[in-house]
């Protein structure tokens, strides 16, 4: 019976794929490589959309890719199966989006992290640089030797536009300032390596550096322990970690993808969705730095001063942080 | 005097008896599992079965993963007749995508098809050998151990790969660490494309011409091993290496050809997806696809009929498991590989678990008529 | 064997009522369409030495394998003492008492000898407390036994005769009341067949049952109270020791009457074919495993090795094969010259016109798992006559390797059975046929007849001689003193990696050719024989 039943249902989503109304909401979330529960990005959306579903009650078709092959397979799927809209995380899933979306065109695509450019596709992307900007200005302001760390995950452009934001909002606040800077690795299990996070950073306070900023998915718990071991400053990424260790949790770079990602299933539930670019940068809110009670007493005012004027800047244009992305250099 | 060992199970029973009772045993334990979860196993064995054959995209999917799988499988099938374990299947395979990415980038915009596609195969080989190369004249000369130089080779690759996606190749302007995609006449068609040419209408799939070459890839393993006289002292070497001394084959030289060739085989890999299904240089395009061939050509014993079975099993697993965790949602995808786990401890590291029962069943089956016989 | 005494004394004067040690009854055991064993039934006093003896593919070995639980009978009963026993494995032999001493040795290359014989005997998790005893355990069989073997040696490195006494010291390790030794002496020499025998003379008069499966006839008449005589898997006829002789023997086995003597005219010696000088093979340890030996061979003569085995003859049959470098010295083989600085491979000696028989077939001759025809060009796999340009000629491979068949008597005729199930009688023969049929100019032949039955014995050894006859140089080594005796028309003596004598194969007698490769000449007499070398 099952199987009829199945058979059936899969010839009727092959046949009926134009039949995809704009107007239904059934939302769909593809994940990337690293798992929903990647203590990071992919966990961030994930929660986003949790939280849509709690809210809203509406539940969510998922699905996480586990090759590159699986990524055009699986939003294609989604969108036979009518879901709408159908949100796509992390730019590797960009040309998948892009050939889907050409091949549905009455269904809405959202995608995070990357640029498609199509009528029924919003494209949210975050201004990393400018958060990551911030947290340099803290960093170089909160450091007594004159040395900041940064730990990458994977050796990727985007952790590179981190790793240039970061280094010049240091050298904003300090001209002087040494940035010294580590990638954990090349292979997708550099976003999940606590030991060798923990390594690269003891490496870092062995060469004097006080303050260490991790973009590095979950390899940063390891690089957030070695800190508070060392009695050092360490900075979260992604979402607020500063509740990890207080005291030692100088701040967390803020970048809100689970906003967005929550974002996009609410304004389609409204019939709001908006296709286009969507960038998300300090002024959008999109990006920025946490203050909480954790770390409210390791942010001097004077240092508040500090990035907000230096946030009022970049909003204004005062400041123009570089984008390593725009052309593959770090001028920092 | 009679030998010591143990009369042989008859052929069919050894090639498709016993891997089916693993399969069985695999798909049983699987189940227990499935039922621990709370859904059921029947339910779930169906989707699985549906989801890689049920429809014409699933089908494509399902021969595009066995075309991966053929060429990894062959690749360790071949080292393994010379008694090698070439555990690097995923490097060379890297690299051998490398090779067409470099090649289609240089000429895609001056070389017509037809003369790409001979120069993207070769070039799949040569990067594959090459990257075996060093391990093999490591293992035949230096005596260092084959599997450790090939895994570490595997690391060598990821970083190679990653520094020239990131550094080197990357196509300006964009975000994801890939090269420009090829123009149109360096594309593999599609299986689609080119039913297409017939008039026959399929569902798009990443299934391509590279299912071509892995069909001539297991004829020419075949010929190789065992109607050639280099396969004659491959399998000599591999089988008792002190008679290849006694033979005057230098089986220094035989692990340097046999794991040539196992690279070349690995490196197709690349072709497939580089050419055949991305139609750029991107990374982690192997997705363990050549630790998978191990499996592959342990169940298939090593011959290619048994890799094109194998490979057909694995390609199921992957796609009908895809599917399984798209229509259960409490199936994650850590479920789907432990199953497939679970089929390569039965398949490949228990194969011969079952053995002696079903020998022992032979025997029974065997021995029986003769009592009857005395008495009648 | 701790009463062993007393047990004596008891069963020695009633022997006739007191239970058999072993008693099968209507053993049977089919292997598909071959009834290895027909309802054979055996009764074996306690305390007697028992030779079975018969052709290749009797049975024997099959009969052995169930009493020590390698197979199951399909029908019949096993007694032990008395007693009926199941026996499904080897524990179960052991646990019954049922030690055996295979043919083919049964230990782990890489281990040393008291690890090898530890194996599957240790008590504990933890080694070493075992070890301990057991090396106080060894060291006293050793002595009792006069069978010295250096218990810490990797057992690979020992020459096969060791090996064996490793094997045997193992059965006797496990506490074995019944020692069963499938063809013991096809690797010793005949002072060491003559130590066996006195070990196992001792054993008898401690109780002991041997039973001595062997082609040996001698062998049988000089140590065996019985034998019983097997023919296509049936017990043919069981004699008394005294009441038989080896011509009745020789016919009950092979069912016609056989010549032991061979035929074979004087030499008739022409050109030097290969002359070896002051050849030497050193180990990777720096031992001169062949240290400066010189001969020649001319075309039409026969020159056999003697020597109790591990002195170097394998290392001088390697080196001259082209399996183990020449590390100095040299020799030339039809007007070629192989030294250190001229190296040659095994392929190119055999293209010199050599052909190699080696000693182990299953190390060296054949790939256990290939099939007849794929063994049956080992070696010879490059021929044109067996490969196109790309693809090898399966058919003439086949062609080929029925050919070898049907002239060596090669059974079954069935070039695509694996040559792992040829009885170890007809792997030679078909390596045998292989190596002599392109009539090379020299023939390097290491113990051809290897447990080997009498019939094909006789055959090959007729073999050897014609090729002689055509014009043949043939180095012939053999640990079997009376074949290298009757075929050798000249006789070296080697002894740790030297010559140490040289005697015509007319004049050879056996006691001197035993002292010789004793190295226990007179000191004038073996003055004069280096001399002479």
């Amino acid at each position: 019976m099952k199987a009829i039943k199945y058979a059936a249902g899969a010839a009727a989503v092959m046949f009926a794929v134009a039949s995809a109304q704009a107007g239904d909401f059934k939302p769909a979330v593809v994940f990337d490589m690293g798992g929903k529960f990647d203590k990071s990005f992919n966990e961030g959306v994930y929660n986003g959309v949790e939280r849509f579903k709690s809210e809203a009650g509406t539940k969510y078709r998922e699905f996480e890719v586990t090759n590159e092959t699986q990524r055009e397979q699986a939003i294609r799927k989604m969108a036979q199966r009518g879901s709408n809209p159908v949100l796509g995380i992390g730019f590797a899933q960009g040309p998948a989006i892009e050939k889907v979306a050409t091949e549905f065109p009455d269904t809405n695509f959202a995608i995070i992290d990357m640029v498609v450019d199509k009528p029924n596709v919003q494209s949210i992307v975050f201004k990393e640089h400018e958060g990551s900007f911030l947290v340099g200005v803290l960093a170089a302001m909160a450091s007594k030797s004159g040395k900041v760390g940064f730990v990458g995950g994977m050796d990727i452009p985007l952790i590179r536009k981190f790793a240039c934001g970061f280094a010049q909002g240091a050298k904003h606040a300090n001209a002087d300032v040494e940035v010294i800077q580590n990638m954990t690795g090349s292979t997708p299990s550099a976003w999940n390596d606590p030991g060798r996070g923990a390594e690269l950073t003891k490496g870092q306070f062995d060469r004097g550096v006080d303050v260490v900023f991790a973009a590095a998915g979950g390899t940063g718990i390891g690089v957030y322990q070695a800190a508070a071991d060392a009695g050092k400053y360490a900075i979260g990424v992604d979402s607020n970690q500063n509740h990890l260790h207080p005291g030692t949790m100088l701040t967390s770079m803020l970048k809100r993808v689970d906003v967005a990602a929550y974002n996009v299933f609410k304004s389609s539930s409204e019939g709001k969705f908006v296709p286009g670019m969507n960038v998300l940068g300090l002024a959008e809110g999109g990006v920025g730095w946490a203050l909480d009670e954790h770390n409210e007493k390791l942010i001097s005012a004077e240092m508040k001063a500090a990035v907000d004027q230096a946030e009022a800047d970049i909003i204004a244009g005062k400041i123009v942080v570089q984008d390593y992305m725009s052309d593959n250099k770090c001028d920092y | 005097m009679s030998t010591k060992v143990k009369k042989p199970l008859p052929v069919w029973a050894d090639v498709a008896l016993i891997p089916l009772i693993n399969i069985l045993l695999a798909l049983f334990v699987a189940g227990l599992i499935v039922l621990a979860i709370g859904e059921d196993p029947f339910e779930a064995l169906e989707i699985l079965i549906l989801g890689a054959f049920g429809y014409e995209e699933s089908l494509g999917y399902t021969l595009y993963y066995t075309t991966n799988f053929i060429f990894t499988g062959l690749a360790v099938a071949v080292a393994f007749h010379a008694s090698l374990f070439n555990i690097g299947g995923e490097g060379q395979a890297y690299i051998g995508g490398l090779g067409v990415g470099l090649i289609l980038l240089a000429l895609d915009g001056i070389l017509p098809f037809w003369m790409l596609l001979p120069l993207a195969i070769m070039a799949a080989a040569l990067f594959g050998t090459a990257w075996v190369a060093v391990p093999a004249y490591l293992q035949a000369y230096r005596g260092s151990h084959i599997v450790i130089t090939t895994i570490m080779f595997n690391f060598i690759a990821y970083f190679l790969m990653n520094y020239l996606l990131v550094d080197v190749i990357k196509a300006p302007a964009q975000m994801s660490p890939e090269s420009r995609v090829f123009a149109d006449n360096a594309h593999m068609p599609f299986m689609h494309e080119i039913l297409g040419w017939f008039g026959i209408e399929t569902a798009a799939t990443p299934l391509n011409g590279s299912l071509f070459w892995a069909v001539v890839c297991c004829i020419f393993v075949w010929i190789f091993i065992w109607r050639t006289r280099w396969g004659y002292m491959l399998r000599t070497v591999g089988q008792n290496e002190s008679a290849a001394q006694y033979a005057g084959i230098d089986s220094r030289k035989i692990v340097m050809v046999a794991l040539g060739i196992s690279g070349a085989l690995a490196g197709f890999v690349g072709m497939n997806e580089v050419m055949g299904v991305h139609h750029k240089v991107l990374l982690n395009f192997v997705a363990g696809y050549g630790f998978t061939g191990i499996a592959v050509s342990l169940m298939g014993r090593n011959h290619p009929v048994g890799i094109v079975l194998a490979s057909l099993l694995f390609g199921i697993l992957y796609q009908g498991g895809a599917e399984l965790a798209f229509e259960i949602p409490a199936f994650s995808r850590e479920f789907v590989v432990a199953i497939q786990g679970l089929i390569i401890l039965f398949c490949g590291a228990l194969t011969y678990m079952c053995k002696p029962w079903i020998e022992g069943l032979f025997y029974m089956l065997q021995s029986d008529p003769k009592p009857a016989e005395k008495e009648a | 064997m701790a009463n062993t005494e007393t047990l004596v004394e008891m069963v020695q004067p009633e022997s006739e009522s007191s239970p058999a040690a072993i008693n099968l009854r209507g053993i049977s055991k089919a292997f598909g369409p071959v009834q290895a064993n027909d309802d054979v039934n055996l009764s074996v006093p306690k305390g007697t030495i028992h030779g079975i003896v018969g052709e290749n593919g009797a049975g024997k070995s099959t009969l052995m394998s169930i009493l020590y639980g390698f197979y199951e009978a399909d029908r019949g009963d096993i007694y032990i003492s008395g007693k009926k026993t199941k026996i499904k494995n080897s524990t179960d032999a052991i646990k019954a008492g049922i030690g055996m001493v295979h043919q083919h040795f049964m230990l782990v290359d890489n281990f040393t000898v008291l690890e090898n014989i530890m194996l599957g005997a240790e008590s504990g998790a933890m080694l070493s407390g075992s070890i301990a005893a057991a090396r106080t355990e060894l060291e006293r069989l050793e002595r009792e036994y006069g069978l010295f073997v250096n218990l810490d040696a990797i057992t690979e490195e020992l020459p096969v005769g060791e090996q064996q006494r490793v094997e045997i010291l193992k059965a006797l390790y496990r506490g074995a009341e019944i020692l069963i030794l499938d063809e013991p002496t096809g690797v010793l020499t005949p002072q060491e067949t003559d130590q066996l025998f006195k070990i196992l003379d001792s054993l008898r008069s401690q109780g002991v049952t041997v039973i001595l499966i062997t082609h040996k006839l001698r062998e049988i008449m000089a140590i065996t109270n019985n034998v019983s005589i097997m023919r296509q898997g049936k017990i043919v006829a069981d004699r008394k020791t005294s009441e038989t002789n080896r011509e009745e023997l020789a016919e009950l086995m092979v069912g016609r009457k056989v010549r032991i003597e061979i035929d074979k005219d004087d030499p008739n010696p022409q050109a030097m074919l290969l002359d070896v000088d002051n050849l030497t093979v050193t180990d990777s340890q720096g031992i001169d495993r062949l240290d400066h030996v010189s001969f020649g061979i001319r075309a039409g003569e026969i020159v056999g090795i003697a020597g109790v085995s591990g002195n170097g003859q394998s290392e001088l049959l390697e080196a001259l094969s082209g399996i183990q470098p020449v590390s100095e010295g040299s020799f030339v083989l039809n007007g070629v010259t192989v030294n250190a600085n001229n190296p040659k491979d095994a392929a190119e000696i055999r293209d010199l016109g050599c052909a190699h028989v080696p000693e182990d077939r299953l190390r060296l001759g054949l790939v256990k798992t290939f099939n007849a025809a794929e063994s049956s060009i080992l070696g010879y796999h490059l021929d044109p006559a067996y490969n196109g340009r790309i693809l090898t000629k399966p058919d003439a491979i086949r062609n080929h390797c029925a050919d070898l068949m049907e002239s060596f008597d090669v059974r079954p005729r069935d070039p695509s059975l694996k040559s792992a199930n040829f009885s170890g009688g007809n792997q030679q023969k078909l390596i045998l046929a292989r190596e002599m049929k392109d009539k090379p100019s020299v023939l390097l032949v290491g113990q051809p007849t290897r447990g080997v039955d009498i019939g094909a014995i006789e055959f090959i050894h007729k073999q050897i001689v014609a090729m002689r006859d055509e014009g043949s140089a043939i180095l012939l080594v053999s640990v079997e003193l009376d074949e290298v005796m009757s075929l050798a028309d000249r006789i070296l003596v080697m002894f740790e990696g030297r010559i140490v004598g040289e005697v015509s194969g007319k004049d050879a007698d056996e006691k001197t050719l035993g002292l010789m490769m004793a190295n226990a000449l007179p000191r004038n007499n073996k003055q004069k024989q280096e001399g002479q070398a």
